[in-house]
């Protein structure tokens, strides 16, 4: 789960790390407002949308796709700049590198004081997999992609690793502030914020929090000018006030509602749906369609505890995206069983209207009950035995079609 | 031989009571696993009846290893708990001579697995597998060793090692390897969450040593470099042919598939890098799971481990 900047900077606020004084706002004049009550001529008017890269995007009209402004974060110098760029955000779509061309429309905007810049740096914590603990990874050439440093100059991305048992140790915590060349008060600073900045992450059950820029101030503070962070949707039981900032209009809609219902969907560009029990074989079906020429529709993988019910939703589902030519069904049966799927797939075909080609794979237990199952309901349906075979058959039943 | 277990193995079950622990106990009782009890707090002096096969409840895992000699340990427990379920079983296990923890549930958060892997890993006579896995089973000649949720009948005594990081994915690889009349040592599913216990290297190297096991097949997935370190691991150390197939070619970057690892973020972890990564360390790719079994005949005849047909 991700959250906005507004609301990740409010999250360091309360953890102790040194951020400028901002508000969130949803209309121009609120923009204004805001404005005056920060009472700093220069102000940084921040598009907030859940994707990085937003200062280099461009912001388009949702009407007729015409380019409004260069830039998704403006530095204005007077309150008529701040009415200019807050009219050109709000409102209208941003796209970023992240973001893919469709953008993402701006509904918020973050209004905050201007800052003395003197040197900007790259600071990211996140759960290193390979090592198995909490990595800190910063560099000095802030402002930057990291990927593009990591590339160009990885000898300028320095880590240091948080004991899982004792924490962030001090001496590492020193180590890092050190290697991004601070020292005196800066370099205290940032060993604070290092470790607040943990205990915000451990506290929260944090999956990243990312800083780009963390700023070093012309007076030598450390203060975070970018906030991304996002939350391990796991630990979500041990934090229902997730709910409450959590941003529903940035997910997609059927992204949540399958969740709701206990799957897990991903949507794509192609036109072959997918039904799958288990993540591994969900993405080995999409792989096999593809390799026999199809495109993949979707991921869908129904779960180990599917019923009835979840798997006519999840017809539902498939059934919404309009490109779907054909539906690969693809089981095989361990706690599921496959003949609990096919009559799943009768009743779901009845009460969607099924009428585009269906291929049924069956392995596993129960799978020549469910193949029978399928063979007596008189349902127009391609069974197979194997995946290369379902795939082979969906994408020439869709030939076929056309 | 097989690895890790085998049909003296002496299994306990944390959270026998619930409703998966009472069902999958059944069904690995049923294929005559050693299930010897179970833990569950605070209903310990009960009896659990798995479909004939009588499991006394006890309240600790340490209690429980002391009355029982238990060396293996399968958790059904909720993801909210599961953390401290791997903890207790891996303290009990290192004061009680060593034991394997298998980790089946799903949902665990990543922050409690990144501390109840460094308290294992701070165990040295123990073995974590999973968490998020299906979990481990080396069929014998009647019925076998199950510790875990795959469905027994698919497997079949023989000689093929398979390690895997998603659960139908392996028994896809069972099957295939069924397909071409080959069976298996010992199937271990690793589990497709970030941070794990047991990964492919472990199995890899087990499989090497085990004299029975004479070929491999490892299924990864996008996510991580795992499969890039395991294919390293390979090429210098492994004398066995391995087969290998990864999962997510057409996956999209940034998007989280099913699995909480299963992610290509920053342009890492994607399945071509894996892919090369093995052809590099001379693994006998299938580029479809469906071929696994064909790939793994020449894998085997290219060994001098099978006759041409």
């Amino acid at each position: 789960m991700n959250i906005h900047e507004y609301q990740g900077k409010q999250l360091f606020r309360e953890a102790g790390v040194k951020v400028l004084e901002g508000v969130h706002c949803t209309t121009v004049d609120g923009a204004l407002l805001a404005y005056d009550s920060l009472g700093s001529k220069v102000v940084a008017v921040k598009s907030q949308i859940h994707a990085g890269g937003r200062g280099k995007g461009n912001l388009y009209s949702p009407i007729n796709n015409e380019l409004m402004m260069e830039g998704g974060v403006k530095i204005a110098f007077s309150k008529e700049e701040v009415e200019k760029y807050a009219t050109k955000i709000l409102g209208n779509k941003l796209v970023t590198k992240q973001t893919g061309p469709a953008g993402k429309m701006v509904n918020n905007l973050y209004v905050e004081s201007g800052c003395q810049i003197d040197h900007e740096y790259y600071l990211a914590i996140l759960v290193d997999r390979e090592k198995k603990s909490v990595l800190f990874m910063a560099s000095t050439e802030g402002g930057m992609d990291i990927e593009e440093v990591a590339e160009k100059n990885p000898e300028a991305i320095h880590k240091i690793w948080a004991d899982p048992i004792k924490g962030l140790i001090q001496e590492d915590a020193q180590k890092l502030a050190k290697a991004l060349e601070l020292s005196g008060e800066s370099q205290k600073e940032m060993e604070e914020m290092l470790d607040s900045l943990y205990s915000l992450f451990m506290e929260k059950d944090c999956s990243m929090i990312e800083i780009n820029p963390l700023v070093r101030s012309k007076s030598g503070e450390m203060i975070a000018l970018d906030a991304k962070v996002s939350f391990d949707e796991n630990a979500e039981f041990r934090h229902p006030w997730r709910n409450e900032i959590r941003d529903l209009t940035e997910e997609e809609d059927v992204e949540i509602r399958a969740n709701d219902l206990g799957l897990s969907y991903v949507k794509l560009d192609g036109n072959i749906g997918c039904l799958v029990n288990g993540a591994g074989l969900a993405m080995a079906s999409m792989d096999v369609i593809k390799l026999y020429g199809g495109e993949p529709a979707n991921f869908l993988d129904i779960g180990g505890g599917a019923t009835k019910e979840s798997i006519t939703a999840a017809f539902e589902i498939i059934l919404e995206d309009p490109n779907v030519e054909g539906i690969l069904v693809n089981i095989f049966g361990g706690i599921i069983r496959c003949d609990m799927v096919a009559r799943s797939v009768i009743n779901a075909s009845e009460e969607v209207g099924l009428s585009v080609p269906l291929v049924v794979r069956f392995s596993g237990t129960n799978h020549k009950e469910g193949k029978a199952v399928l063979d007596e309901s008189g349902m127009a349906v391609h069974t197979v035995s194997t995946l290369a075979e379902g795939a082979r058959k969906i994408v020439e039943a869709i030939g076929d079609d056309l | 031989m097989a690895i890790w277990i085998n049909d003296e193995s002496r299994v306990l079950i944390q959270g026998i009571t619930g409703r998966q622990g009472t069902f999958h106990g059944i069904r690995m009782a049923q294929y005559k696993t050693n299930v010897v009890g179970g833990v569950t707090p605070g209903k310990g002096g009960q009896i659990v009846d798995l479909d004939g096969h009588k499991a006394p409840v006890f309240n600790t895992m340490e209690e429980a290893i002391e009355k029982t000699n238990a060396d293996v340990s399968v958790i059904y427990v909720p993801a909210k708990f599961a953390a401290n379920a791997i903890v207790s079983a891996a303290e009990a296990f290192q004061s009680n001579g060593g034991g394997l923890i298998v980790c089946i549930t799903e949902g665990i958060p990543t922050l409690d697995m990144v501390k109840a892997v460094a308290i294992v890993d701070s165990c040295p006579d123990v073995r974590l597998i999973g968490p998020n896995c299906p979990g481990i089973i080396s069929p014998g000649d009647n019925g076998g060793c199950k510790v875990g949720i795959m469905p027994a009948f698919i497997h079949k005594k023989g000689r093929i090692g398979i390690v895997s990081k998603s659960g139908t994915l392996t028994y896809e690889a069972v099957a295939q390897t069924m397909s071409v009349d080959e069976g298996q040592t010992t199937c271990v599913g690793i589990g497709g969450d970030p941070v794990n216990g047991t990964g492919f290297i472990d199995c890899l190297s087990a499989f090497e040593n085990d004299p029975e096991t004479a070929a491999v097949v490892m299924i990864g997935e996008i996510g991580g470099t795992a499969e890039e370190d395991a294919a390293k691991w390979v090429a210098t150390n492994m004398t066995k042919p391995v087969v290998g197939f990864v999962a997510g070619s057409t996956a999209p970057p940034g998007k989280r598939m099913g699995h909480a690892g299963a992610i290509i973020s920053g342009g890492k972890g994607t399945a071509a890098e894996k892919f090369a990564a093995f052809e590099e360390a001379g693994i006998y790719v299938a580029r479809d799971p469906s071929e696994i079994g064909s790939v793994l005949v020449k894998a085997l005849i290219d060994s001098g481990l099978r006759e041409h047909k």
